[in-house]
């Protein structure tokens, strides 16, 4: 049986569709089989971020309303062998997702696949809680900033009592923190909220911080998932996150402030 | 650093009152997540059967509603006027 993974903010803008093509892409790289699904209905942007906006025919509301099978509207990914994409509608309106279609589908992916991330849209609508109302486990993307925080938290909330756990009386979603955007110079001037006290705040346990970086704009210009960047910050970082995913012990990177040495200042730092 | 600080006038990092903003914001969104969808609704109605008779401030009126095993307890706290 596969896990079932949300990718969830609340806020939109955070870095979702950038966490769950990263994520995604890093579990297929150890060796997962993995389908990231975009619950965007209207506005879908996975399919361009995983850069296979070219190769969409079918999509997830085609599959719950029965005009294509599954597997024609799944599309393998390029790079990695156990990655597969579902995309979203771009035409139809977010009513078009059902519970029942996507319990269905869920329920055929996780025959064939160990991991199903689910990207959500932003908000508290109808297709952010479709997204998670399956999920086993839950990557709350937040960013150093008071609205993003807030509405984290809006989310917790969710998923405490709108989910298929939480109304069935099982174990509840397992919650982890995901902080992106994160500028370790500006929480050091003091002006930008620190990861201890975003914790603080949410109260859940930290699955990763990923610094910004230059890398993810990059990325995302060429439809590859930051992770394959493994010369980037972003890249290593999206790396350790899975790590933790998967269970593992890994020290956090890039939450300090460097100070630039005077040569490094003089001649600009390397590549980030 | 101390006196530095102390020339350029003294200024509270911006970082900490984005905490404590969201400290309290966090508590109040906590403490109405579980609570029943009528509850705003309850609460303006019964603030404005109260101002028929006496004249209170919004913020003098305190609503909460408490669970245990197997009642709830609905809490009202009306701050009244001397007269």
């Amino acid at each position: 049986m596969a896990k079932i993974i949300v990718v969830t903010s609340g806020k939109g803008g955070v870095g979702k569709t950038t966490s769950a093509a990263a994520i995604a892409t890093g579990l297929a790289l150890r060796g997962k089989k993995t389908v990231v699904i975009d619950f965007d209905v209207g506005l879908r942007n996975l399919d361009l971020i995983m850069g296979c906006e070219r190769r969409v025919v079918y999509d997830l509301v085609n599959v719950i309303q029965g005009e294509a099978g599954l597997n024609q509207a799944l599309i393998r990914d390029k790079r990695v062998d156990n990655l597969h994409i579902l995309p979203a509608s771009q035409t139809r309106d977010k009513d078009a997702l059902t519970s029942e279609g996507v319990e269905k589908i869920l329920d055929m992916l996780g025959k064939d696949f160990d991991y199903i991330i689910c990207d959500s849209p932003a908000g508290i609508e109808r297709g952010a809680q479709l997204a998670m109302y399956f999920a086993d486990e839950a990557v709350v993307v937040t960013n150093p900033e008071v609205s993003s925080v807030r509405d984290s938290d809006r989310i917790l909330g969710l998923l405490g009592s709108k989910t298929r756990r939480a109304e069935r009386n099982q174990d509840p979603v397992k919650e982890h923190l995901l902080i992106t955007r994160y500028n370790p110079s500006r929480v050091d001037d003091g002006d930008m909220l620190n990861l201890d006290d975003i914790q603080e705040i949410l109260a859940i346990d930290l699955l990763g911080l990923i610094p910004e970086s230059e890398a993810v704009l990059r990325a995302s210009n060429q439809g590859i998932p930051v992770t394959h960047d493994a010369k980037s910050d972003a890249g290593q970082a999206y790396t350790d996150t899975v790590s933790r995913l998967l269970g593992e012990d890994v020290p956090l990177r890039f939450h300090e402030f460097q100070k630039k040495g005077l040569l490094s200042r003089m001649f600009g730092g390397g590549r980030r | 650093m101390k006196l530095l600080e102390f020339l350029r006038g003294e200024r509270k990092k911006t970082a900490s009152v984005a905490k404590e903003r969201l400290q309290i914001i966090v508590a109040h969104q906590r403490s109405q997540r579980d609570q029943p969808d009528y509850m705003p609704m309850l609460e303006r109605e019964l603030l404005e059967v109260i101002r028929r008779y006496v004249k209170v401030d919004q913020d003098a009126i305190n609503i909460s509603l408490d669970r245990d095993e197997d009642c709830s307890v609905l809490e009202l706290n009306v701050t009244l006027p001397r007269t």
